[in-house]
């Protein structure tokens, strides 16, 4: 009993001595940011505060075009998020409900697409871009390359894979007596899709919905590579220019850095369940 | 209502059947069915092929090219030690000996690609299963060590880099300060050393990793049936025996994702070394090699498509393994 209690007591120091640690370098940077480059410079980043200030905050928004990246982001997320639940879920449908020989190749084709590393085709994509034309309307720059369009599609095609590979273990927990009763009921092949599968996804969907959206919030490669002009980038990748531009004030960076962490911070607050449920569906069920 | 019936009860059956084909194929496929199916899949597979396979086929056939990106290519052979530079002429392996042997970042970043695997492999995991097996047995306050741990899986890879900026910073950093090497005589440059920035990276790394391993165990720990634990217990097994002969085995579909996701990061690290010093300087990766050979100035599609295949054929390994994991060993439907 005693050696029990004893683990007990190392467990729980361990854990502590853990997430104290875990927590540092957030709470350092956010110390930082709260704090004007005048004192640190003097004083060094490790010492008592004699003045605490959003000022940081306020110069870090007005001196760069944050509004703009915050727009930039908002434009291709959202989109990117709807198309890939939509165009995955299509894909997942068939490949589990509808019984042609190609399924399990279909299957294959986006669960490993999704797990190639990036830079495995961005050479020949970046080529690519610049050879697909766009309507001006589409893209300023006249092709898939340095246009919202181009960064959309590639979150898309990316995404898809990891989503068709969780939305079909998710469908394939659906009883197969629904869909007979609805066959029965007369439900074409659309009607099982659109009025019986999706209603049923619906906790799948708002998982990977949350997941989603936090990836390509975050995607940094895609968008410091297929886009060429500074004021087009989403905000992730415009910190990388921001840190740049505020080389002499490194607290405006930690002020940016922190502007920049605040919906992933309402994200992890909120949506936590949805984001980590996302995470495991693909690996628990099926 | 007796069609119905006689419908239902057709489908049981075959449902039943042993070992014969799924029910009713091609019974109910209406040219309208037909038509819808390839309404559905026509985009995301055409797009899947136009922007990630057919990238990746068509970096195997671009490292067979010396090119420059300008103008076209041709099938025409390389002139060997030719005197002004054939473009777009098919070089073979060329691109592969040159990376091999006259292009010094190239072992260097291998080396590093490895060592992140290695660390990935032997720290990180670990630690998040650690804490996973700790949570799950029950301590007090487990939701908050929960939310703390997977605090850094939340944040982008380029913040994580940023923010740790300040922690290693040279002269006003945490570390440097709170170990008084913060004096220029004695200063440590965490990110800045070739010798040691890689290993400063593969922490702000491991800070990551484990929290997302955490929460991949937790969720294999709690599919575990409570009944095989206290049965074990009850053969007297040490919590330890319990863990690696019970538990552990009993994860397995999350075992193999965990693997796969742990040599997947690797491959893929990117985001850190670009953000603190775009790769270079004891940070060389495979991933950012790559990059710096279509965004620099230097750029050499061909040379950095035969960088992709080396990285492509190395994550296939992995990639294969999951794919036998998740679906070779699933009943054939």
């Amino acid at each position: 009993m005693t050696r029990h209690r004893a683990w007990r007591t190392a467990a729980y120091a361990f854990m502590i001595v853990a997430c104290l640690a875990w927590l540092v370098p957030v709470l350092f940077a956010l110390y930082v940011s709260f704090r004007p480059n005048a004192e640190t410079s003097q004083y060094g980043y490790v010492s008592l505060p004699h003045h605490l200030t959003f000022q940081n905050y306020v110069s870090a928004w007005t001196q760069s075009d944050m509004l703009r990246f915050f727009g930039n982001s908002v434009l291709i997320t959202i989109p990117a998020v709807i198309v890939t639940l939509l165009l995955a879920s299509m894909v997942a449908f068939v490949v589990t409900r509808v019984n042609i020989k190609v399924n399990l190749a279909l299957l294959l084709l986006f669960t490993a697409g999704n797990l190639l590393p990036q830079q495995v085709i961005i050479t020949p994509l970046y080529r690519l871009y610049l050879l697909i034309p766009l309507p001006g309307f589409l893209s300023a720059s006249g092709y898939l390359f340095d246009s919202y369009t181009g960064l959309i599609v590639i979150n898309v095609a990316f995404q898809t894979g990891f989503c068709v590979f969780v939305l079909s273990n998710y469908m394939r927990t659906i009883p197969g007596e629904m869909y007979e009763a609805a066959e029965v009921d007369g439900a074409g092949l659309w009607g099982r899709y659109w009025r019986l599968t999706l209603p049923l996804c619906r906790p799948a969907l708002a998982a990977l919905a949350t997941l989603l959206t936090t990836w390509i919030y975050n995607d940094f490669f895609w968008a410091i590579t297929l886009i060429s002009t500074g004021g087009k980038r989403p905000v992730t990748s415009a910190l990388a220019n921001l840190q740049g531009q505020f080389v002499s004030n490194q607290n405006l960076i930690a002020a940016a850095a922190m502007i920049v962490a605040v919906p992933t911070l309402v994200v992890y607050l909120l949506l936590q369940r949805q984001f980590i449920a996302g995470l495991t569906l693909g690996s628990t069920k099926g | 209502m007796i069609h119905d019936v006689a419908v239902r009860d057709q489908s049981r059956q075959d449902k039943r059947a042993p070992g014969g084909r799924r029910r009713r194929s091609g019974r109910r496929f209406s040219r309208r069915d037909i038509l819808i199916v390839a309404a559905m899949l026509a985009i995301p597979v055409l797009g899947d092929i136009a922007f990630i396979w057919g990238p990746a086929l068509v970096s195997v056939a671009l490292s067979l090219f010396q090119w420059n990106g300008v103008g076209g290519l041709h099938a025409r052979g390389c002139i060997p030690g030719g005197l002004f530079p054939d473009n777009g002429c098919f070089s073979g392996w060329q691109n592969y000996h040159q990376a091999a042997t006259n292009y010094p970042p190239f072992w260097p970043a291998v080396q590093h690609n490895l060592i992140w695997l290695g660390v990935f492999v032997a720290f990180a995991t670990p630690l998040g299963m650690f804490f996973a097996v700790l949570i799950d047995s029950g301590l007090k306050g487990s939701r908050v060590y929960q939310t703390v741990l997977f605090l850094p899986v939340m944040l982008s890879l380029a913040l994580i880099g940023i923010i740790w900026e300040f922690f290693y910073s040279p002269n006003y950093g945490l570390i440097n300060v709170v170990t008084g090497h913060n004096t220029n005589a004695n200063l440590i440059d965490w990110l800045g050393n070739p010798s040691i920035n890689l290993w400063s990276v593969l922490i702000e790394a491991s800070w990551r990793q484990a929290g997302y391993v955490m929460v991949l165990y937790l969720a294999g720990l709690k599919a575990v049936d409570p009944s095989l634990r206290e049965a074990a217990r009850i053969d007297g097994a040490s919590a330890w025996q319990t863990f690696w002969h019970v538990t552990f085995p009993s994860m397995m579909p999350m075992n193999v994702v965990v693997a796969v996701i742990t040599v997947i990061e690797s491959l893929r690290a990117f985001d850190l070394v670009y953000i603190t010093n775009k790769g270079t300087n004891g940070l060389e990766l495979l991933s950012a090699l790559i990059t710096s050979n279509i965004v620099g100035e230097t750029s050499r599609p061909g040379f950095g498509s035969a960088l992709g295949v080396v990285l492509l054929v190395i994550s296939l390994v992995p990639i294969s393994a999951f794919l036998y994991q998740m679906f070779a060993r699933r009943e054939p439907r």
